[in-house]
């Protein structure tokens, strides 16, 4: 809701035929129903995204079916299948390239985690190492239902997000980041091996 | 289609001075193999393909594979001449086989629909020797197969066109696919480990004290102590 207006008076109004709203609200209400994914696939998750954006699941009703071929146009980043330690660099530097605002969603066991893989050697143990992830969808590979619910998900993130204040949008923030370092190929792995600014290995608290 | 004796008969008297080897398969598939010496690879492998009842004109796959050093042992029964009489005694022999890289590759015919014939090639180590003869010249769908056990096994191809890593990246040292590769040591917690991965966990995280251990203690310094002991290990990792 709006800040500034009183709910009551505001649904009074509306029956009225005035409809009241903030700029936060158009703002957010206009991007989260038009995001330009990026149009790339790593595996058998493509699969599933390219039967998302085809006629059966269509994509197309949540705003989404423009898939772009050029980081520089697009908003979303769903990096569908497993990711190799030889193909990390290449996601992290289309993300640079990527303009603000920008969204990732992890899809698929291998993104979110290195799947099947984890204890390989070729692996990345989740593309969340380098670049903030927004959401994950577990599933081997998931549905296309599970992509869509995602991608409403991040709909919902996205209407929440403030245009000012403290805890605005990272792409307001001029203090967040919004490239981050790409790793360089090294002699036994990758250097280094993961960004400790995104991501800590998961520790075993105890009480 | 021929017999391996017979295939080897024919190109030792193609080939002079081939020495060819038929490697016994003891497995139930009985795929025994020619094991073809490394100086002659090219030009046997010339006759295979040329020749005209055999034609294996269609290389299906190359493989690596690894042996590392071993020790055979070998009881020989043995006539002894022991105080004064002859004795039949048991004598063990322990013989060092060096380590060594080897290259398969599975050899079809599509004009005489016949195969597979499988050859195999040695290398004279595991190290600076770790060599042997492209066949991409004769076969060309070797070329990313071997180009791949050059990458994984570390095997070098004389001759091969454009010798390079094909799946890891250039800058990447090991063989993977070797017996004596190390990963990189980056386990990370997984709730359910097992095996190898189990071993791996213990390694990184402290096990999960158990009842017992979690009981207080009359002066009631058990549980802390625990807690200690874990959180300087949690601390370790970090």
């Amino acid at each position: 809701m709006s800040e500034g207006i009183d709910d009551s008076l505001r649904r009074e109004l509306q029956r009225q035929g005035v409809w009241v709203t903030s700029m936060q609200e158009l703002y957010n209400w206009g991007r989260k129903n038009s995001i330009w994914p990026l149009q790339f696939g790593l595996a058998c998750c493509a699969i599933e995204m390219i039967a998302t954006a085809a006629s059966r699941y269509d994509i197309a009703r949540f705003g989404g079916e423009v898939f772009r071929p050029s980081p520089r146009q697009a908003d979303l980043m769903i990096v569908a299948g497993t990711v190799t330690k030889k193909m990390a660099p290449q996601i992290v530097r289309l993300y640079n390239q990527m303009a603000d605002p920008k969204y990732v969603i992890a899809m698929g066991a291998c993104a979110i985690s290195g799947g099947p893989f984890k204890q390989g050697y070729n692996v990345l143990k989740g593309i969340d190492r380098y670049i903030p992830v927004d959401v994950y969808i577990p599933g081997c590979p998931p549905r296309p239902e599970a992509l869509l619910h995602a991608f409403m998900e991040l709909q919902r993130k996205i209407d929440e997000q403030k245009l000012r204040g403290a805890n605005k949008a990272a792409h307001l923030n001029s203090e967040q980041p919004s490239e981050f370092p790409v790793p360089a190929f090294g002699k036994h792995d990758l250097d280094p091996p993961l960004n400790s600014k995104v991501f800590r290995p998961p520790a075993i608290e105890r009480p | 289609m021929e017999s391996l004796e017979q295939i080897k008969a024919r190109i030792e008297a193609a080939v002079p001075g081939a020495s060819i080897e038929i490697v016994q398969n003891a497995s139930p598939s009985k795929q025994d193999s020619l094991l073809i010496d490394n100086h002659h690879a090219r030009d046997v492998a010339t006759f295979l393909r040329i020749d005209p009842t055999l034609r294996l004109d269609f290389c299906s796959n190359v493989t690596g594979v690894d042996w590392l050093d071993r020790t055979v042992k070998k009881t020989v029964k043995v006539k002894k001449v022991v105080d004064g009489q002859e004795k039949e005694v048991a004598e063990t022999t322990e013989k060092k086989i060096p380590g060594y890289l080897e290259v398969v590759y599975h050899l079809y015919s599509m004009t005489r629909k016949h195969g597979p014939v499988i050859i195999r090639m040695r290398t004279a180590d595991r190290a600076e020797s770790a060599c042997v003869h492209s066949l991409t010249a004769v076969w060309r769908s070797a070329e990313f197969q071997e180009r791949e056990i050059f990458d994984l096994y570390g095997v070098r191809f004389e001759g091969h066109p454009d010798l390079r890593r094909i799946l890891m990246w250039d800058e990447f040292e090991d063989y993977p696919m070797r017996k004596d590769f190390r990963e990189p040591d980056d386990y990370e917690y997984e709730p359910t480990p097992h095996d190898d991965v189990l071993e791996k966990a213990r390694r990184h995280y402290a096990p999960r004290p158990s009842e017992e251990e979690l009981k207080p203690s009359q002066d009631g310094r058990n549980k802390s102590e625990i807690l200690q002991r874990l959180a300087t290990q949690d601390d370790n990792l970090k």
